[in-house]
């Protein structure tokens, strides 16, 4: 590698620090500046899969180009096996770190170059980052990958052109294309959202084959809390532009401490389920992320929003072990019932 | 039994090309009535956006009609042409598409668009115009100052409500949704559904829902029908047929919804993909697929039989073998 | 990561074999069964033959003039006779070369010049589109008689050339501004955004990507710019601003206007390298639709199928 490892190199796969980016809007001499990412600061283990949430408009879809390397941040740091990698120029390095971080698009109908056999990017992947592989060698990958996706027979799917398979089949293609180049983590950017219900599943025990036999992780962004269910070790919750609340999935979704995250969990649909009525924030106005003032940028649908919400942009903050929350109220209770435990604790 | 507000019969529905003509629609029965809230449910490419398209007589070639009947209100709508077909539009049907940029105007503002639909059907005032604006926008919950707004000023969520809110113009007595929510997020998605409800409550329409997605309208629609490879494989009320799926695919549908509460098990749904309609499979449909297939499915397809109150399309159950 | 991931449930329907050979009668066919292709397509190999081999059909010298001066068609002389005494009919086999030369030239040219400068500029974006957006439209504006008219000056005696250059450089930027537009709708979608993810240089996936994807725009380009070529070229020859010692259908028709071929003599000195023009012009506009109708199915003419059962 060209880079030295930053001392003290931490269990974390991926991890970022502030990381943030604002587009500017207008003309070359316009002042304003979108706030699509503000702040975010994660963590990716090995063989783990965290599912990032969130509505269109959150953000989530650039922390996925941030961190694929296609957007520059505008600051914070990412930093991939303990060494920073948001600084990369050489084509080298990057062409290094595409290598271990691949990512799958939500497009099945445009993330496929119409004109080529869909063998062509799992090809060129192969190319890129293997070369010390033989033609045969590459061909031989390529249809072992394929395989491992579950295109099968992969000698006769290899040759077929994106047209002539399902969107199913062709998201699978984009998998294979990620695992030929034998990566640590992926980053799927919304891989299922255009498939159809039952079409889903079968990639998203793809996914899980993959943790498990495979040992990749996976980062998955999603808007269906139901599937991040499904699939994930941990989940992160955004809200224009800042993470909102992280933290084990079954803990989140038993019990949401973010007015947003529980905003979320109410609507979501689920016919096993009698309906409840979420409440309020009904009146869905999109958060203010263009030259945002400070503050919750949640303030305006929030049900328990205080003063202190409007002035003071909240942090995340640890409720419970692994679980975080940015919210002062939700904070304020926790350490209200942690003084109480401590109470009881020392009563007893 | 008072006559359904719409009757289908027997309608079917090709896309003609030179290869080969595609049934995309197969001899489908639907009746709607009054007030009821009928839920189309299907994957992509069963015909259920066609068969909204062939009622509402938005076929454009290649799309063509190839049989059966579509009457409202009694009156048959296959063979209205021109000024009656006109009448009837909007007034008494109207549909909301997918999605709302494709049916709004970019280049005008709300009260505009709602004003050039209202004058294309009878000569009203400015003043007239302004006040049904504000009477559907409240109706669907915007706040009415945004009828001089245009569509890219509104939240995708408003935009779809004011789709609707274009669709009630007239009150019309059933309105045709093709999959209004799926450019939303859950959030905009349970509020627009709460919303539809109500105002079915308040104005008495009939609504008919296309969705790939059961889960959405569980807790809305009184039927369901569950359409594959351009038939209907099974038609039940909601609770019914939530409670007791019979067609094998509906029970594939069912297991392929991860959920949110309740134990996390491994799902299955169901393998392969519909099938190519130029060349459907002999005998059921969805043989190739089934994973309960029997011998006598892969050459004799099933009619819709009775079975207590649901229709079902499959040969397990008595009265869909063809004598 | 060498164990294979075990999934059961994907689709295995089967997919069709589809080698160069199915492609390649895939693509005759659709020729063959479009009427404009099929008599386009016999036109120009028609028209190619005649300029690849004019001796074939009009044995003779066509600067002989040896023959009786401006007389009428013939058994001897099919279309008559020049003022000078060259055969017509001679003279219109032997100047389908050049016109067609200078034809396919220019779109040649006129479809490399665009294609660089409006994929790139759609492609890389920021200040080198607004420089070459820029450029394009100057030259949009650019008029081509005052501009031939200059350059013929500087290029004296080379006047096919400077019918080329002048051509080319008229025509190029209206072309540029379609692809250009072709290329920023192209621009957003996945399959480049994962080239990138991939680790593609630019240049690669300009050339290697998205080219591939343009091809029927820049083949469309190709013919509407011949189309255009072969009528302008004509006229700008029929000016007199072509090179008066070549022979093409352009210099014919100055020369039979020159010698008023129309009202005494032999109006077919002026007749035939008009329809010639004519003809060669509509081969190319044949095929420009032809070619439209076959790589977009929405443009085919619907044939209405059989009546409701």
């Amino acid at each position: 590698m060209t880079m030295p490892a930053v001392a003290g190199a931490d269990a974390a796969l991926l991890r970022t620090e502030g990381l943030t980016r604002h587009f500017r809007l207008g003309g070359m001499f316009s002042g304003r500046q979108l706030h699509a990412v503000d702040g975010v600061s994660l963590e990716i283990r090995p063989r783990e899969i965290v599912a990032l949430v969130g509505e269109s408009g959150s953000g989530k879809t650039t922390v996925a180009r941030l961190l694929a390397l296609l957007y520059r941040p505008t600051s914070g740091r990412i930093v991939y096996d303990g060494r920073p990698v948001d600084r990369l120029r050489s084509r080298r390095d990057l062409l290094w770190y595409r290598g271990q971080v691949p990512t799958v698009f939500q497009d099945p109908y445009g993330s496929l170059n119409p004109v080529f056999r869909v063998s062509h990017g799992v090809l060129r992947a192969l190319q890129l980052h293997r070369p010390e592989l033989s033609p045969a060698a590459r061909q031989a990958e390529a249809e072992r990958v394929f395989e491992t996706v579950g295109l099968s027979p992969a000698r006769r799917l290899l040759r077929a052109f994106p047209y002539e398979l399902s969107g199913g089949q062709r998201q699978r293609v984009g998998f294979a294309q990620a695992l030929a180049v034998q990566p640590r983590l992926i980053l799927a950017d919304e891989p299922v959202s255009m498939l159809d219900v039952s079409i889903r599943i079968g990639l998203l025990n793809l996914m899980r084959d993959l943790r498990d036999q495979a040992g990749v992780s996976i980062l998955f962004i999603t808007h269906d809390i139901a599937s991040a269910r499904y699939l994930a070790d941990r989940m992160l919750v955004m809200y224009g532009g800042h993470l909102v609340e992280t933290g084990p999935t079954e803990a989140i979704l038993g019990a949401p401490r973010h007015p947003y995250t529980q905003l979320l969990v109410a609507s979501a649909p689920d016919p096993r389920q009698q309906l409840t009525e979420p409440a309020g924030a009904l009146a869905a106005e999109p958060p203010r992320v263009i030259d945002p003032p400070d503050g919750c940028r949640f303030v305006g649908r929030c049900p328990v929003a205080v003063a202190l919400c409007a002035q003071r942009t909240p942090a995340l903050t640890q409720l419970a072990p692994e679980h975080h929350a940015a919210c002062w109220v939700a904070a304020a209770a926790a350490s209200g019932e942690r003084a109480q435990v401590a109470q009881q604790v020392l009563e007893r | 039994m008072a006559v359904p507000l719409l009757d289908v019969r027997d309608l079917s529905v090709a896309y003609l090309s030179e290869a080969g003509d595609v049934g995309a629609v197969d001899h489908v029965d639907l009746a709607v009535e009054a007030g009821e809230f009928v839920a189309l449910v299907g994957e992509s490419s069963c015909g259920k956006s066609t068969l909204v398209f062939a009622i509402a007589r938005l076929l454009a070639p290649p799309a063509e009609q190839t049989g059966g009947t579509i009457t409202f209100r009694g009156e048959d709508l296959v063979h209205l042409r021109g000024e009656a077909l006109r009448h009837l539009r909007w007034r008494d049907y109207s549909v909301v598409m997918q999605s709302a940029m494709n049916a709004l105007n970019p280049m005008k503002s709300l009260e505009a668009q709602f004003g050039d639909a209202m004058r294309a059907h009878e000569h009203v005032s400015r003043s007239a115009i302004r006040q049904r604006t504000v009477e559907v926008l409240r109706l669907v919950g915007i706040d009415p100052v945004h009828r001089q707004s245009y569509p890219h000023q509104l939240s995708g969520g408003m935009r779809q409500r004011a789709m609707i809110a274009m669709a009630l113009l007239f009150s019309p007595s059933l309105i045709l949704m093709d999959e209004p929510t799926s450019a939303l997020d859950v959030v905009a998605q349970r509020s627009l559904m709460g919303q539809i409800t109500q105002l079915q409550r308040e104005l008495g329409f009939a609504v008919v829902f296309v969705t790939h997605d059961m889960s959405l309208v569980s807790h809305y629609s009184d039927r369901l029908v569950v359409m594959y490879a351009g038939q209907v494989v099974e038609a039940a009320p909601t609770a019914t047929l939530f409670g007791r799926p019979l067609h094998p695919y509906s029970r594939g549908l069912f297991d392929a919804f991860p959920s949110i509460r309740g134990p996390r098990t491994r799902l299955t749904g169901i393998p392969g993909s519909p099938p190519d309609l130029r060349r459907p499979p002999a005998g059921c449909r969805f043989h190739p697929r089934c994973p309960v297939v029997m011998e006598a499915c892969r050459t004799q397809a099933p009619r819709l039989a009775d079975q207590d109150g649901t229709l079902v399309r499959c040969l397990r159950y008595p009265g869909s073998a063809a004598t | 990561m060498t164990t294979a991931v075990a999934v059961r449930d994907a689709s295995d329907e089967p997919v069709p074999e589809r080698g160069a050979r199915a492609a390649a009668a895939g693509v005759a066919r659709a020729v063959l069964r479009n009427r404009k292709a099929t008599l386009g397509l016999l036109l120009l190999v028609v028209i190619t033959v005649i300029a690849a081999v004019p001796s074939l059909l009009a044995p003779g010298d066509p600067k002989a003039a040896i023959y009786d001066q401006q007389v009428g068609p013939s058994l001897a002389h099919l279309l008559g006779t020049t003022q000078v005494g060259e055969d017509v009919f001679t003279q219109l086999i032997w100047g389908t070369r050049l016109t067609l030369v200078i034809t396919v030239a220019v779109g040649v040219l006129v479809t490399a010049v665009s294609v660089l400068i409006g994929v790139t500029a759609a492609y890389v974006g920021g200040a080198t589109d607004g420089a070459l957006s820029l450029l394009t439209d100057v030259f949009l504006i650019i008029p081509t008689l005052p501009l031939l008219i200059v350059l013929s000056t500087y290029l004296e005696g080379s006047g096919t050339i400077a019918i080329i250059a002048v051509l080319t450089a008229t025509g190029w930027a209206f072309s540029a501004r379609q692809l250009r537009a072709q290329g920023l709708a192209l621009r957003t979608r996945d399959f480049l955004e994962a080239a990138r993810a991939r680790g593609e240089r630019r240049r690669y996936i300009i050339v290697a990507e998205i080219l591939p994807n343009m091809l029927s725009l820049i083949v469309a380009s190709f013919l509407g710019s011949a189309t255009y070529t072969v009528a302008t070229a004509a006229g700008l020859q029929f000016l007199g601003l072509g090179n008066s010692n070549d022979i093409t259908w352009g210099t014919m028709l100055h020369y039979a206007q020159q010698n008023g071929a129309l009202e005494s003599g032999n109006p077919w000195w002026a007749l035939a390298p008009g329809a010639a023009v004519a003809v060669l012009g509509t081969t190319f506009a044949l095929l420009n639709y032809a070619f439209d109708e076959i790589t977009n199915p929405a443009l085919r003419p619907v044939r209405r199928g059989r009546p409701a059962a």
